[in-house]
């Protein structure tokens, strides 16, 4: 962090864009923490058995009591005749409306099948509005895996919801992105310390939390895969406000700190509300990572949160970074971020997964950050891994959950120096 | 279009994924985008495996639409077989593929691989995972079997297994050793554990057993019909099955079974005093055809419970599951809606639940105890212990897996005795269970299935109400609708504590 030329970071450093099979999930995927947020919503695929699989084994047992999704499933005669397919998908929507009287949004989410056959769920979708308007607001995007990559769902979604919002001039703070309660009540616990009115969060837990935007509006991502969502914000002429990501005690510091600068918080203010919960983040953080610095790391591209996770675990955890991979890298976003990462280190954006997991073993991290499919492939050979799905459902934002953040990644060393067994599957 | 939550079944690719990953030497190019790479961690996650499922996905995008998907399909084809070096190549495409008409097949042939390659067909918005291994499998099978000499020992092959099976892994090997037990040998078990070459000796066995007609019955009828191998019928699970199995197997070829080694403790343990609170508990069974009719079978017959609900979600299997289930006096449930599946459990309102991961999340919601039979299932399913079904060390799991949701015994008259006592009260459950502490509400919610009767106005008079509490739990729900019941078909508009013994008497078994 001393040297000059470190200040650049890898803000233009090669990017190894690859192309070749992904082992990523599709955007649908990300259904599974959004029906949990948004507590008056249904989000409804027009799909295949393929995704309504998908949804189901992502979720696992999880969210088996109510889910609040489900899939509209094409069958034979829906593709025989297009006409069709919209009248049996108003009249699905009808029995579940009708089952569901709690619901005050319906999602009408594309899937890749819904996309090649060039079914038009935003018309659909603004049909269904009129017909049950003002009891259910229909809204359309796409999760389809052609399109997006998991959370890029998220995104997707949010873009719509931002495309509906009512505009306003009033001055505000509008705060992006799904978060776990916690940690968004913290937050919100936080910015009110800091003085901050009017701040507003999206997407809204329910559809009666009024949000606006207009040019005096001021944004913030709280989660650096919502690019989509970003630009949308700035063509409805709200202004963005770019910090690194709230992970980690520094992390946590620049990102309320950005947003103090735009709204004139004093720096008394800003430390006295931040000075305890930081020092607090600092020494927890400085007992859980003991084990992690100087470890070699491995980020196989998932959720695009691997930039900022990369920062937090290479500057405030010590680990030495190997490659850093993300689905899809939005320069802007992740930017700050990107600035603080170490020179000399792969930066992939899309992948190979076969070329990447050459990669892999050539260097054999301490360890591999992955997605389900190839966590336990890896431990057989050797490799000690963490799955990458965890770090989107679980509190890992600001001060309180630093420490959390970093035993997340402690805990798979930790269990593999523990075990004095071998590992052969 | 129907509007589904959880599925019994994938789609048809998930099952050729099945076929691949269980043998070996194989490699699957399937057209498909990013988002189906799901499937791997049903098997590295689910099943535990240690290497990624042989398969290679497209993963093509919008972009490449209309303009070459079919020339990423070549190249995913050319650099699957340069890196992995299969024996043979399946090529096939997921429910998008599907729809944009590349033909996977034509387009690897065009490539002139050294190895032999199999397209697939797999009708995603017709079929599911059951008929995509079952078929993949099939294909397999025709291109590589060749008519051979007939081994000079008794040999058979194991046909269905397959990755992700329930207790494929075991079931192949408590076979082997029964067929050892009878002087048989097993020449080839598939897919499971068998490569290209081992499928090119398959004709040489002198007759097949079908484990799984799931997903193993048309390779069967194929062998059958080209090299005249017969193929056994019944699926030894369960005591009484084993043993028509070994009758079955000693005719087809001509061999004296007495050396059959089909011990199992489950017909002892089923007679021994102890079991006997096991008579005629009210047990509901869904799965796949397969599983749910032996599981029927063994319940009535070897365990002594009282069947009240039968069904599978493979429609494949529906015709025999209803000729089945009519000799029980039921009326098959062919439905793989899981909505559906609850309703019905509610409205019979069984002591025990046999079925998939599903029904046992149904039973958790309902507080009816559930044993696991038959896929779907989880990470849980797959124990590390030896645990098959099929064959005698079957039966004997069968049993204590069975028996375990249960209330033991002694412990259920102790709760009849002293169901008032604040510790030892039926509400903290099973005792060997952890999981149910005192204060978790376990009773069956069954007044939802009983609506109708509701909207009759049928009133639970204060003290019949307090005497239904002092019913054990896992009767109380079905003493709860029996009394209904009868109030209504007496046309009582209450229920006194004198309307409850009525109809306990009147429905005393
Ligand atoms: S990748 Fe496409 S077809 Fe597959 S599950 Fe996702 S949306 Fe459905």
């Amino acid at each position: 962090m001393s040297s000059e030329k470190s200040l650049a970071g890898c803000m233009n450093a090669p990017v190894l864009k690859e192309r070749g099979q992904h082992e990523v999930f599709c955007g649908l995927t990300s259904i599974i923490w959004l029906h949990r947020k948004m507590q008056d919503a249904f989000f409804l695929v027009v799909g295949s058995r393929t995704c309504a699989h998908l949804l189901q084994s992502a979720a696992g047992v999880m969210v088996f009591a109510e889910p609040r999704f489900g899939t509209a499933i094409l069958e034979e005669t829906d593709l025989a005749g297009m006409a069709d397919a919209q009248e049996e998908l108003e009249r699905t929507v009808e029995e579940l409306l009708s089952r569901r009287t709690d619901i005050k949004r319906l999602f009408l989410v594309g899937s890749c099948p819904s996309e090649v056959i060039k079914l038009d769920l935003a018309t659909a979708a603004e049909k269904l509005s009129e017909r049950y308007f003002p009891k259910v607001n229909v809204i359309n995007y796409s999760g389809s895996g052609i399109e997006t990559t998991f959370t890029q769902g998220e995104d997707a979604c949010l873009e719509a919801v931002i495309r509906g919002l009512e505009p306003s001039n009033e001055r505000q703070l509008v705060i992006l992105g799904a978060l776990p309660d916690i940690v968004h009540d913290q937050m919100l616990r936080l910015l009110e310390q800091l003085g901050l009115k009017n701040v507003l969060v999206l997407p809204q837990v329910r559809v009666d939390e009024k949000v606006s935007v207009g040019s005096n509006t001021h944004f913030i991502c709280a989660q650096p895969f919502l690019g989509a969502s970003f630009e949308e914000m700035v063509r409805r002429g709200a202004k963005p406000i770019f910090a690194p990501f709230p992970f980690g005690a520094n992390g946590t510091t620049a990102w309320l700190k950005a947003i103090c600068d735009i709204f004139g918080v004093s720096k008394e203010t800003f430390d006295a509300v931040t000075d305890a919960p930081r020092r607090r983040a600092e020494i927890a953080i400085e007992k859980v990572s003991k084990i992690l610095t100087g470890r070699s790391l491995f980020l196989f591209p998932d959720s695009q949160l691997e930039i900022p996770l990369a920062r937090f675990l290479n500057q405030e955890c010590g680990m030495k970074l190997i490659e850093v991979g993300s689905p899809y890298i939005h320069k802007q976003l992740v930017g700050p971020d990107l600035q603080l990462l170490p020179e000399g280190i792969i930066i992939s954006e899309g992948q190979d997964v076969d070329k990447q997991l050459d990669r892999v073993f050539d260097h054999m991290p301490d360890l591999t950050v992955c997605g389900l499919g190839l966590a336990n492939p890896l431990e057989a050979k050797g490799l000690t891994t963490k799955w990458a799905i965890e770090l989107v459902f679980s509190p890992i934002h600001f001060y309180e959950q630093a420490a959390d953040l970093a035993s997340l990644f402690a805990r798979p060393i930790n269990r593999s120096e523990k075990l004095k067994i071998g590992r052969v599957a | 279009m129907k509007l589904s939550v959880w599925t019994y079944e994938g789609p048809p690719h998930v099952g050729a994924i099945r076929v691949a990953t269980g043998m070996e030497k194989v490699h699957l190019v399937l057209h498909a985008p990013q988002g189906d790479t799901y499937a791997d961690l049903l098997f590295t996650m689910i099943e535990r495996r240690n290497h990624r499922p042989p398969v290679t996905y497209t993963t093509f995008q919008a972009r490449d639409l209309g303009s070459d998907t079919a020339s990423l399909f070549k190249k995913a084809c050319i650099e699957a077989y340069e890196r992995f070096k299969p024996e043979l190549l399946l090529v096939g495409a997921s429910c998008t593929a599907e729809l944009i008409q590349d033909d996977p097949g034509g387009l690897a042939e065009t490539l002139g691989l050294p190895v032999p390659v199999v397209p697939l067909e797999l009708p995603s918005y017709q079929r599911k995972e059951n008929f995509g291994a079952d078929e993949t499998f099939f294909q397999i099978v025709k291109t590589l079997s060749r008519p051979l000499e007939k081994t000079s020992e008794i040999t058979c092959n194991l046909i269905g297994p397959t990755a992700l099976g329930f207790r494929h892994r075991d079931d192949v090997l408590e076979m082997t050793k029964l067929l050892n037990s009878m002087g048989i040998k097993v020449n080839v078990s598939a897919p499971y554990g068998a490569t290209p070459k081992d499928i090119e000796l398959i004709s040489q066995a002198h007759f097949n057993v079908l484990m799984y007609p799931e997903t193993g019955e048309m390779a069967c009828r194929y062998l059958e019909r080209t090299y005249s191998q017969p193929f056994t019928k019944t699926v030894p699970i369960g005591v009484g099955a084993i043993s028509d199995f070994v009758k079955e197997v000693s005719e087809i070829v001509e061999i004296n079974a007495s050396n059959a080694d089909t011990y199992s403790q489950l017909p002892w343990y089923s007679a021994s005093v102890d079991s006997t609170y096991l008579t005629s508990k009210r047990v509901f069974i869904f799965g796949d055809g397969t599983h749910a009719m032996t599981a029927a079978r063994i319940a009535k017959d070897e365990i002594g419970f009282e069947v009240v609900g039968l069904g599978c979600f493979n429609r494949e299997l529906a015709r025999p599951m209803r000729k089945f289930a009519a000799t029980f006096g039921l009326d098959a449930l062919i439905s793989d809606d899981y909505l559906e599946v609850e309703k019905h459990i509610q409205a019979v309102a069984p002591e025990l639940i046999l079925g998939t991961q599903m029904e046992r999340h149904i039973g958790k919601r309902l507080g009816i105890p559930c044993a696991v039979i038959s896929a779907p299932v989880h990470v849980q399913d797959f124990p590390a212990r030896y645990s098959p079904q099929m064959g005698p060390e079957g039966a004997n799991v069968i049993f204590d897996t069975w028996v375990h949701p249960l209330v033991m015994g002694l412990e259920e008259h102790l709760l009849t005795m002293f169901r008032e006592d604040f510790e030892f009260h039926d509400e903290a459950g099973p005792s060997h269970h952890a999981a149910h502490s005192p204060g978790q509400k376990n009773e069956p919610q069954v007044t939802e299935a009983t609506d109708n009767i509701a909207e009759n106005k049928i009133i639970w008079l204060k003290d019949a109400e307090k005497e239904l509490k002092k019913i054990p739990f896992f009767v109380r729900g079905k003493a709860r609708k029996n009394t209904e019941k009868y109030a209504e078909n007496n046309g009582f508009s209450e229920i006194s504590i004198e309307t409850l013994y009525e109809a306990k008497a009147h429905y005393a078994r």
